[in-house]
């Protein structure tokens, strides 16, 4: 059995519930990770194609959902990803208030990312 | 001093009504699809007042007031509407205490900060704009000797304002004061966290204002600040914020071709040359404040000094002192006058804090102090309370390139000049900066080195209007804070004349 490729991005069950019921609201859906200041720092979620990506974000990846038709894209700045691309990132919801446009805030949470290291094997099969 | 009773509770100075509808053509209007949301106060994260939620239909109300007001204020002279500026500012000192508690309930602050800092600040900015638009004159050129070129400052028209929680009252004013000098009409967006302190400063001055000038629209980015941002009919729009509403703001500017200015945060470095501990002085001692400043407004703050760079002379010592000072820091009731460090502003905002702590740590980072939630109990055990947490580390390290907006320091030291440059100029934003050194050469040459639109030298944390503000690199665009922010808030009209009798012999 060939072990799965390691991934970037992953979603927590509960930020899974979550993306499934928003997707039922708003269509596909897609994530950019934010940085700066107040809400920054935390991943934002948008109707796919309202936020336009460039030539300058990095694709993390697609996040599998069960329900979810298409795999949910996970975009961040090239520039930010330099400083971040030796940490595995997942989608976590935690109760609480953010502003920006993302579209959970009307629902009293916040999408919250979790990290920790990728493993040197895991960046080993991500740098190729 | 002693503890302001809570608003609502006896002998408060303040009162919060039980519900907030949208303030739109000089009066309260209901929500068009009737929803509310609750706003918790911080403090206990209990709810003390609800709020309007605002969708496009309460937008489109909102810009129609504006539109209606916005010829007859921006054609008002100067001087009226400079009068109208004054009459706000004294209207808020009169009312001082009110506006602080009610700020310092609604975001989790010390009230001592607010009585301080945020509404003197706030109430000086509206007199510094009244003053700079009495001041600010046209220009002419003469092109030839018939032919004179005039300019004009002539408003934008009916502008959006997006508002970030962190200093509700005092952000709404860097905002409002301009906007209003240069004879502009404005709706404006609170952040979701604090959506009711400015109604507290609205109900003070709402009869100053001519009806439509200002509109306060509340709700969710996604349901009310969209269509604001993007509605065809704002000329302007000006959001402090982070990194990806502001992209997404400027893509929505660019399909309507309007200007923004957008303030989007930094991850500020802070830095204390050898000389700094020359002496064991007053100037060592406010040095080790300007350290400890990392936790002013718990680390809320666009501009916190979140990256400390202590040159190797003094780094073992210096970062000795600094922790001593950083456990001195008083956590408290935020409506107590002795209380130095607050809540948090959100529950969501308590939980990425830690989130960053645990990178922190994982990344191999030291902590020197803190890195806990704090539990206060009693009424305050509902709160979103943080230590004063300092990290030990190095640059590449995400706590020290992230924005955590938290009162959390990362702590790295370097060798020489070349050396603390290379760190400080080593991240995506370009905000702030400190540099303290006693040699005024080393100071003055790092103070142009830095890539940051502040640098504060011997001193940090100081918003006087008067000193202009903002961002290099990812950090963003425009000035606030000084009369360069008329400009951005103006358009210029030029009016070539020419004063000859005679054809030009072209046809």
């Amino acid at each position: 059995m060939n072990t799965p490729a390691p991934q970037r991005v992953a979603v927590t069950d509960q930020a899974a519930e979550l993306i499934r019921r928003l997707v039922e609201q708003h269509g596909h859906v897609m994530f950019h990770q934010s940085g700066g200041c107040c809400d920054g720092s935390s991943p934002m979620c948008y109707p796919h194609g309202e936020f336009r990506t460039g030539v300058n974000d990095v694709h993390l990846g697609a996040l599998e959902i069960e329900g979810v038709a298409e795999g949910v894209e996970v975009w961040m700045s090239g520039p930010q990803f330099e400083y971040w691309r030796h940490t595995h990132l997942t989608i976590d919801v935690v109760s609480g208030r953010g502003s920006g446009f993302s579209l959970e805030a009307p629902e009293g949470v916040r999408f919250l990312l979790r990290s920790r290291l990728l493993t040197s094997e895991e960046l080993a099969g991500l740098e190729t | 001093m002693g503890q302001y009773a809570a608003p609502g509770a006896a002998g408060s100075v303040v009162e919060y009504r039980s519900r907030y509808d949208h303030f739109i053509g000089g009066e309260y209007v209901v929500p068009a699809k009737g929803g509310y949301f609750e706003n918790p106060t911080p403090i206990t994260g209990k709810p003390f007042t609800e709020m309007a939620r605002g969708t496009a239909e309460d937008v489109e109300r909102a810009i129609d007031a504006a539109e209606s007001a916005v010829s007859t204020w921006g054609r008002k002279s100067p001087a009226e509407r400079a009068g109208i500026l004054l009459s706000i500012a004294e209207r808020m000192e009169r009312n001082l205490e009110k506006l602080a508690v009610a700020e310092s309930w609604e975001n989790g602050k010390p009230v001592r900060e607010t009585l301080a800092a945020d509404i003197p600040l706030a109430i000086d900015h509206f007199r510094y704009f009244a003053g700079a638009l009495r001041a600010q004159e046209g220009t002419l050129s003469q092109v030839d000797e018939d032919t004179v070129a005039y300019h004009f400052h002539e408003p934008l028209g009916v502008v959006a304002q997006i508002i970030p929680w962190n200093f509700p009252i005092l952000m709404a004013t860097w905002k409002l004061a301009p906007a209003l000098a240069g004879g502009n009409a404005v709706v404006l967006k609170p952040a979701e966290q604090t959506p009711a302190s400015i109604h507290v400063l609205l109900e003070l001055i709402a009869d100053l204002l001519p009806a439509g000038t200002v509109n306060v629209i509340n709700g969710f980015g996604v349901e009310a600040g969209k269509p604001l941002a993007s509605n065809p009919r704002i000329r302007k729009v000006a959001f402090t914020g982070e990194t990806t509403t502001g992209r997404l703001i400027l893509q929505y500017a660019s399909e309507n071709i309007i200007p923004v200015t957008v303030e989007l945060g930094g991850k500020s470095p802070n830095i204390f040359f050898n000389d700094v501990a020359a002496a064991d002085d007053a100037f060592y001692d406010k040095a080790l404040e300007g350290f400890t400043l990392f936790a002013l407004n718990q680390g809320e703050v666009c501009t916190c000094p979140s990256r400390a760079l202590v040159q190797s002379g003094i780094y073992r010592d210096f970062t000795a002192d600094a922790v001593a000072r950083t456990k001195n820091i008083t956590p408290g009731h935020p409506l107590d006058t002795d209380t130095q460090i607050g809540a948090q502003a959100s529950n969501d905002q308590l939980e990425k804090i830690l989130s960053y702590i645990d990178i922190g740590k994982q990344e191999g980072a030291k902590i020197l102090t803190g890195g806990s939630r704090v539990e206060l109990g009693g009424e305050l055990s509902g709160g979103y309370y943080v230590e004063p947490t300092i990290f030990e580390g190095h640059n590449k390290q995400r706590i020290f390139q992230e924005e955590i907006f938290g009162p959390v320091v990362s702590v790295t030291s370097f060798d020489d000049y070349e050396d603390a440059m290379r760190t400080a100029n080593d991240t995506l934003y370009g905000l702030g900066a400190g540099v303290w050194a006693r040699n005024g050469n080393t100071a003055y040459r790092a103070g142009r080195d830095i890539q940051a639109g502040r640098v504060w030298v011997n001193n940090y944390h100081s918003y006087p209007a008067h000193a202009a503000f903002g961002g290099y690199k990812q950090s963003g665009i425009g000035r606030e804070t000084h009369k360069m922010m008329l400009d951005h808030y103006q358009q210029t009209k030029n009016l070539l004349v020419n004063y000859s009798e005679s054809a030009m012999g072209l046809f």
